[in-house]
């Protein structure tokens, strides 16, 4: 089973992100489940979301504890939230960020998804949007192929910069 | 079509497919997603049902009634203290047979606020007269809220049933979802004691012990009919669309020395301890309840049963381990109380619940005795 | 008037809220309690403010707060009230409710306290819809708005909450809204000052139910005002005065358009819809205006 934790900001699109993740996935031809955890957010609180992954059927409804893979849609978390914890051995993190980061022990992987969302003006209510772009990095990395994250997408929004941004996050993800 | 889904969704779309005439609802976490998808479909067009935002649960349930004892389908949805507010008019909708389905998302009572699962808020409607089924997955929950109209309008129950489902464990989570379209597997509603102008009669008149006496052993005599019709629900159900339900979702528990027991989304869990505990030597099972009124037999003679319990009857014991052990009185049961107010229950947990059993003891999980 | 200056600077809510930024229901509160002070009691069902407070054992407040059943803030401030009165404090009882808690499901314990004369001052902070749970439509929310439940605009007109108030002929009764807050501030202090129920209705806009930035809740108030939408007025033992912001409005409105137009929720409202809110405000404002002169 491959396990994933989002970190965002509540109306940053971590919940949407984890959906299309499972969506891709099952396009994929695998099971997902995606669920978000609700505390009393509101606007701007850090959330968490988790995606499994797998070819069985999924049984397992509680939290995810040790996660391969780690996305941080949000630097600004990081000062405030151990986003490190419980990964795997191993495990990846991938952060949204212009700048290389360092962290001890994991591998990382940085793309500025907030430029890319920026470069194809897909804003919302003036803030950018991630949860698509994002799609485009984890097809890069593996995790779900070009095709479904693209039809994923297509499936949840009409809008055709959500695609462009999510291809343009393929390109530019050095994995 | 197959596509994924929260549980929430997938009431709503079960709702559509269903196609009552009214739907009144009130929002509250974790259901509101239910409300809103169905409130949409209705504004979209693509549901063709009068959708009323009523201003109270009070006011939903009563609103169901009203609709309902014309002769017309509906439904509702709530949680928690909505059903709570509901109360009442529950008992009203079961007393005056009338075939209302709720979705009822499970979630944990005030004061302190809490949104996150429990099952208290349904146990503590147990008495009303309402068919009660817990579901597990995305899918069950899509699948057994059709099952629901179907064994709520059949002639010899004509009683409301809720479905309940595990706030945000289940409500929220996506899962993948197949929906179909029911055709006549749900037959049009006829209600026999409909209010017809052409033939008037008077509704919840002063009612003498004799005859309100008979009533009530009506709506026992429904419930007693009840398993039969389930029974036949959930056959037809796989017969027509091919998957297949029962009063008691069993795992490994032919050969099992112990056995857990649980209701919802725990029980799924329940099953990926027990693989756990197989690999170790251990002979586990499950029993995952579905119905919970009308109580399903349990077969559990010879085994110890660890049963978790996510709701408390204060000054008694786990309401799920009470039912269990007033049906059979000489079961062996280890009462692990657990999950309240959305406490995480890992698989390990349970794992270690069966491990560290005490037969006949009652446990507080998290809670330092 | 009171000057800006002279609002106290303590403050009895925290800066640690977990609010939505711009968030003007918890501005709202700030001035609450700077005039009604310390020794005070909030009586909160269930909403946005249920939420803000943080979770135990934290509280973003520095007085008590109780936490009611969402049907119930009312009839819990009667039962405070009375309790207090009988052992000789003069504690003052606020209750703090959405206008989901107060037109909507607790509509019948408001109207029940007013009735009884239950000594308590009952706020209604107004955001138009359920914060708490998303933003489905309330009583209060407008026609035209969008909400989860109203995604094509609300078709219903919104429920004058403040004549059902006022045929219970209550010692105190206004509106106000943060983007005044000297205003609100006086109000509060009047209302606390007069023996027996008392009623403030405050609008207060909410960044993601209206679909406006952060920034602009409080200018989205002020143009509430400049527009009629929303008149401050008190009414103290039945004499009705406009309060200088809307006397202001009520000579040179603003047009309607420039208020909806700042709201994602009102996007794609039709020009009937916009007229018939055009209407409304007319004939709202000449009855109150026909009250203050006496001619009702
Ligand atoms: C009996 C009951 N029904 C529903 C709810 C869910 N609920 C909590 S707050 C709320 C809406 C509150 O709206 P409002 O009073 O306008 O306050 P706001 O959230 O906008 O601040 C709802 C529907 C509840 N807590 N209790
Ligand atoms: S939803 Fe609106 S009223 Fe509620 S906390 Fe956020 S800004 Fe305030
Ligand atoms: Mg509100």
């Amino acid at each position: 089973m491959f396990e994933i934790r989002i970190h965002s900001r509540g109306g940053q699109g971590g919940v949407t992100a984890a959906r299309l993740l499972a969506m891709a996935s099952f396009l994929d031809k695998k099971h997902a489940t995606a669920a978000p955890f609700y505390g009393a957010e509101r606007r701007g609180a850090p959330v968490v979301s988790f995606v499994r992954i797998d070819d069985q059927q999924i049984k397992i409804y509680s939290q995810i504890r040790s996660p391969n893979l780690i996305i941080v849609l949000d630097g600004s978390i990081m000062d405030s939230v151990d986003v490190l914890q419980g990964i795997q051995p191993g495990g990846t993190v991938l952060i949204n960020s212009p700048h290389p980061v360092d962290l001890p022990n994991v591998n990382v992987l940085t793309i500025d998804l907030t430029g890319i969302a920026l470069s194809v003006n897909l804003v919302v209510a003036g803030s950018p949007i991630l949860n698509t772009p994002v799609l485009g990095a984890l097809a890069k990395m593996g995790v779900i192929t070009r095709e479904s994250a693209e039809a994923a997408i297509r499936g949840m929004f009409t809008d055709e910069r959500n695609v462009q941004a999510a291809e343009a996050a393929f390109k530019e993800l050095i994995v | 079509m197959l596509t994924v889904a929260t549980g929430n969704k997938a009431v709503a779309a079960a709702v559509k497919a269903a196609k009552p005439a009214v739907v009144a609802a009130y929002p509250i976490t974790p259901q509101t997603e239910i409300v809103e998808q169905i409130a949409e479909y209705v504004t979209s067009g693509e549901m063709d049902a009068r959708y009323i935002p009523v201003e109270s649960e009070h006011s939903a349930m009563t609103a169901c009634i009203g609709a309902s004892i014309t002769g017309v389908r509906s439904f509702t949805a709530t949680s928690s203290h909505g059903l709570l507010y509901m109360h009442e008019m529950l008992h009203w909708a079961a007393g005056a047979r009338l075939p209302i389905v709720m979705a009822n998302v499970n979630r944990a009572l005030g004061p302190g606020w809490n949104v996150w699962a429990e099952h208290s808020d349904a146990f503590s409607q147990r008495d009303t007269g309402w068919i009660q089924i817990f579901v597990g997955t995305v899918q069950e929950a899509y699948d057994t809220t059709l099952m629901a109209f179907r064994i709520a309008e059949d002639q010899g129950v004509l009683l409301p049933v809720m479905v309940n489902l595990d706030g945000f464990t289940l409500s929220h989570i996506m899962q993948s979802l197949e929906t179909l379209d029911p055709g006549d597997y749900i037959p049009p509603l006829v209600l026999p004691h409909r209010i017809d102008t052409e033939n008037p009669a008077g509704y919840g008149t002063l009612t003498g012990p004799a005859d309100y006496f008979k009533f009530r052993w009506g709506m026992e005599k429904a419930m007693r009919t009840a398993p039969s019709v389930i029974r036949d629900a959930e056959e037809e159900f796989f017969r027509r669309f091919g998957r297949r339900y029962g009063p008691v979702e069993e795992y490994l528990c032919e050969d099992a020395d112990v056995v857990v027991v649980a209701l919802g989304t725990l029980g799924v869990e329940a099953e990926v301890a027990v693989d756990l505990l197989r690999k170790e030597g251990i002979k586990a099972g499950s029993m995952r309840i579905r119905w919970f009124r009308p109580f399903p037999d349990l077969d559990v003679a010879g085994r110890d049963l660890v049963v978790l319990d996510r709701g408390y009857s204060f000054g008694f014991g786990g309401v799920l381990s009470d039912s269990i052990r007033s049906r059979y009185p000489s079961a062996s049961i280890y009462s692990v109380v657990a999950g309240l107010g959305g406490q995480e229950v890992t698989y390990d947990d349970i794992a270690d619940f069966i491990r560290d059993r005490k037969m006949g003891e009652e446990y507080w999980f998290g809670v330092d005795a | 008037m009171i000057r800006m200056a002279e609002i106290p600077k303590e403050e009895y809510l925290e800066k640690c809220t977990t609010a939505c930024a711009g968030c003007t229901s918890s501005l709202t509160l700030r001035y609450v309690l700077k005039a009604a002070g310390p020794d005070t009691v909030l009586v909160v069902p269930a909403c946005c403010t249920s939420i803000l407070q943080g979770t135990y054992p934290n509280t973003a407040f520095s007085v008590p707060v109780y936490n009611i059943a969402f049907a119930a803030a009312a009839a819990c401030a009667s039962g405070m009230s009375e309790a207090f009165s009988s052992i000789g404090k003069k504690t003052n009882v606020i209750v703090y409710a959405g206008d989901g808690g107060t037109v909507d499901i607790g509509i019948q314990a408001l109207s029940g306290a007013l009735e009884r004369g239950t000594d308590f001052l009952y706020i209604c902070y107004d955001n138009e819809a359920y914060g708490n749970t998303g933003m489905q439509r309330s009583g209060a929310t407008p026609m035209g708005a969008r909400t989860t439940t109203t995604p094509g605009g609300k078709t219903d007109a919104k429920k004058d909450i403040d004549r059902i108030v006022a045929a219970h002929n209550i010692p105190y009764q206004a509106t106000a809204t943060p983007a005044y807050p000297k205003d609100l501030f006086d109000k509060v202090k009047t209302a606390l000052a007069t023996p027996g129920p008392s009623f403030i209705h405050v609008l207060a806009p909410c960044p993601p139910g209206w679909r406006i930035a952060s920034d602009m809740s409080v200018a989205v108030g002020k143009m509430a005002v400049k527009t009629g939408s929303w008149v401050l007025w008190e009414r103290k033992y039945g004499e009705l005065s406009i309060s200088a912001p809307s006397k202001g409005a009520m000579k040179k409105r603003a047009p309607l358009r420039e208020y909806l137009s700042l709201q994602g929720r009102f996007k794609g409202i039709s020009e009937s819809v916009v007229n018939e809110l055009e209407q409304s405000i007319e004939k709202n404002l000449a009855r109150l205006a026909k009250e203050e002169a006496g001619e009702c």
